[in-house]
């Protein structure tokens, strides 16, 4: 496989995943931003999911103020936002277009079929009403990116190269909405409780999707320690670190057994997995949870650029 | 001009006996039935990303090729005479080009003027003793052919460089599978698909002499913005081989590599889809990005195959056009099969003459023009454009060929209206390697304009299926 396929098939699967978890995150905001709220405070909410979305500066850049519209545009439509659904869904379909001879006729063509179909949806004409709609379908368009591929791709470093970028992605995501959200985790808030941090927690669950499934494996109401172990430390959460982490070795190993070698990557996300395998969620706490989230962005950011070292991306 | 000869119905005495299946079925449809069909079949292409780029067009950076539902068909031996021509011209035409880089003695034996040749810009000097795998020059060619009536064919252009549009081909024969399997089950239709298995084993053919291997074969493209980028995957996808782009690949210890996920990994044979001028840096045009430096110098070494060879363009120069028939009784002994148009060439001054004095019956070319641009249709020309053309062949006779406006045949198309007789061309791919491989049919562009001669599909042309009955 070409250095350049690889790195494209990377990129592909991290902009199909981007695409998938911004319209998470505009869902949990829009949400929120409907609560009956005194004073100002959805903006806020707004302000936490651009800086999830990892978007902030960007649209300060163009915006002076935070309004409904001009984030939804912003994080939807605009072209200038590289992590914009439409940046997102655009360059997934370069990519696609670019390594056609990788995919099966079943993956491009979901990919294609996003592309097109998200080029008849007119911003101005996404209202109130349309919106969830709107988020759905992108949110199916990528469950059928992701069904395309594990139904239709050999597993060789075509299917590899896909895993790893997904999972790094949404390693990336799950990390970012924790780092930004940490303070209402923290237990010193909890002991104060209250209506507004339940609908905080229920937030930060509702943007990986998490929301029923924690009550299926804790079987109690939100506890912000809680929810942090179950998306940091969980082995069967698919959004959580630990799972991401998961593939993410299973995938390096799977190149390593096909390729014959091991490298850099490979030493950082066996690391990464022994940091998760040993912590439990009191210790964390401990030493700070903003710290360990901080790090764990780090080192995921370094195993991308390490990844695409190994394996010739830029050759 | 008289009424065209039609594929379908002739000269009007009845539906000709290779569409009678084909008429009657479309006598039982209903307009818009077929209409919705057409609808259908372009969603089919868009899905499947089967579009070209229009070069200078911003707002459709891709495009589809208008596709047709009614296809051309040929009879068994209307395609073997047309076979037996294409072989002959495809074996003449390498013959043309090996002597033209080795002894030139079709030059010394006085059946070609030597200045033709050697001052001319599709002529590469950097060939000179070059010795590729089995002679071959152009191992791809796709052969543009017009019809104007029951028993004549003639050969417009030879196009030896790097011919386009065999994806459409196989496509228009998938899209009218899929969707009217019926017309399939009552016509016995030569299948299309073992094209790009025909295509891998020519290739394999030609590469280096001594591998003691498998070769390992890569489709060498410009990239995505490409206009025929479509083509490129898709042919380097059918055979499992690599596409890549020049700075893929790289000359290193006397090969050429291409840049894996493991690292460096020897090519033997580049079918490239990128111009000669871009082929290598240090050879040819130095501000090419898209090549490889040093790609030529490994070729004259015999350590890789380019596929076509540079300086092919030689033979399909529509300058060389009118010496083809000499070329063809010159190298195989025997009289063409396939004629070709009579050309005037404005290099001479009886031929400017005579080309500026019936301009408004002539079509004009640029001799190094292609894809329908830079070309005057007289008859349908306004007296603007004539006059503009006057100017040019004033000022540049050397860059223009005149030739007779043909009546090319014309097939039932669906248009806006109902079905209508439009002009059409035939494109067949051959492939020349260990042995002459032709996929039955080819190409049918339809100029869907009403009247109109020019059936490229950057100039608004579409396609139709073409297929070839069997006894």
């Amino acid at each position: 496989m070409l250095g350049r396929t690889a790195n494209d098939l990377f990129w592909l699967a991290r902009y199909v995943e981007r695409a998938e978890n911004m319209a998470r995150l505009i869902e949990v905001g829009y949400r929120i931003a409907l609560l009956p709220r005194d004073g100002e405070g959805y903006h806020e909410e707004w302000r936490s999911t651009l800086a999830s979305a990892g978007c902030a500066q960007g649209y300060f850049d163009k915006h002076e103020a935070l309004t409904t519209r001009d984030v939804i545009n912003y994080l939807l439509f605009d072209c200038d936002n590289t992590s914009s659904v439409k940046s997102c869904l655009s360059a997934a379909r370069r990519n696609g277009r670019a390594q056609r001879t990788s995919l099966t006729r079943d993956m491009w063509e979901s990919l294609n079929g996003a592309w097109l179909e998200f080029g008849n949806i007119k911003p101005a004409e996404v209202t109130a009403d349309e919106l969830p709609r709107i988020l759905d379908w992108i949110r199916s368009r990528s469950a059928l990116y992701r069904g395309t591929l594990l139904n239709t791709i050999l597993r060789n470093d075509t299917f590899y190269f896909n895993q790893l970028g997904t999972f790094v992605e949404r390693a990336d995501n799950t990390a970012r909405i924790l780092d930004v959200k940490y303070y209402v985790l923290l237990p010193e808030i909890a002991m104060v409780g209250g209506g507004i941090d339940n609908v905080q927690w229920a937030a930060i669950l509702r943007s990986v999707s998490a929301h029923r499934s924690y009550r299926w494996v804790y079987k109690q109401s939100y506890k912000p320690w809680r929810i942090a172990e179950y998306l940091i430390l969980n082995h069967a959460m698919p959004r959580s670190l630990r799972y991401c982490y998961d593939e993410i070795e299973s995938a390096l190993d799977q190149l390593a057994e096909l390729y014959g070698e091991r490298f850099a990557c490979h030493e950082t996300a066996d690391a990464a997995i022994n940091i998760l395998e040993e912590a439990d969620i009191d210790r964390i706490f401990q030493s700070g949870l903003h710290e360990f989230i901080e790090e764990f962005i780090a080192r995921n950011n370094r195993l991308g650029s390490e990844i695409a070292e190994a394996y010739h991306f830029n050759a | 001009m008289c009424a065209a000869f039609d594929e379908m119905n002739g000269t009007g005495d009845g539906v000709r006996m290779p569409y009678q299946a084909v008429a009657e079925w479309l006598g039982t449809q209903k307009l818009d039935d077929l209409k919705q069909k057409l609808v259908e079949a372009e969603a089919l292409f868009r899905r499947t990303g089967i579009t070209f780029a229009v070069y200078g067009s911003q707002e459709a950076a891709e495009r589809l090729i208008p596709f047709d539902i009614i296809p051309r068909i040929l009879s068994a031996a209307e395609w073997r005479r047309l076979r037996s021509g294409i072989e002959q011209r495809v074996r003449a035409l390498n013959a043309f080009m090996y002597d033209i880089y080795h002894c030139q003695e079709i030059i010394k034996a006085g059946r070609i003027p030597e200045e033709l040749v050697i001052s001319n810009s599709a002529f590469v000097p950097e060939m000179i003793g070059a010795e590729p795998p089995l002679g071959i020059y152009s191992h791809i060619i796709g052969i543009d052919i017009v019809r104007t009536s029951e028993s004549d064919f003639f050969v417009l252009e030879d196009n030896t460089r790097t011919p386009s549009g065999v994806s459409y081909m196989i496509e228009n024969r998938e899209t009218m599978m899929h969707m009217f399997p019926d017309l399939f089950a009552r016509n016995r239709v030569a299948p299309v698909e073992i094209y790009p298995d025909y295509l891998l084993k020519t290739l394999e053919s030609v590469a280096p002499r001594g591998l003691d291997r498998e070769p390992t074969i890569a489709v060498l493209t410009p990239g995505l913005y490409n206009s025929a980028y479509f083509e490129h995957s898709f042919l380097a996808d059918q055979m499992g081989v690599e596409l890549v782009e020049g700075h893929d690949l790289v000359v290193l210890d006397g090969a050429l590599q291409m840049k894996t996920t493991q690292g460096p990994r020897q090519v033997d044979v580049l079918y490239r889809r990128i111009d000669d001028d871009f082929l290598d840096p240090l050879t040819f045009r130095p501000d090419s990005v898209l090549g490889v430096p040093g790609l030529f110098d490994l070729y004259r070494a015999g350590r890789v195959t380019i596929v076509n060879a540079p300086g092919g363009g030689i033979a399909d120069d529509k300058a060389i056009y009118s010496y083809i028939p000499e070329i063809i009784r010159f190298y195989t002994g025997s009289a063409p099969i396939l004629q070709n148009v009579p050309t005037y060439n404005c290099r001479k001054a009886d031929d400017l003459a005579y080309v500026l004095e019936h301009l408004e019956e002539l079509v004009v070319k640029e001799v190094h023009g292609s894809g329908g641009y830079g070309m005057l249709v007289g008859p349908t020309a306004s007296k603007e454009e004539i006059e503009a053309f006057r100017n040019k062949l004033n000022s540049e006779p050397d860059n223009y060929i005149g030739q007779p406006t043909l009546a090319l045949s014309t097939c039932p198309t669906l248009v806006e209206t109902g079905v209508a007789p439009r002009h059409l061309d035939l494109r067949p791919f051959v492939l020349f390697g260990d042995q002459v491989r032709l996929t039955p049919g080819g190409l049918t562009r339809v100029a869907l304009k009403p009247g109109s001669l020019v059936v490229n599909s950057s100039q608004g042309g579409g396609t139709k299926d073409t297929w070839v009955l069997q006894d």
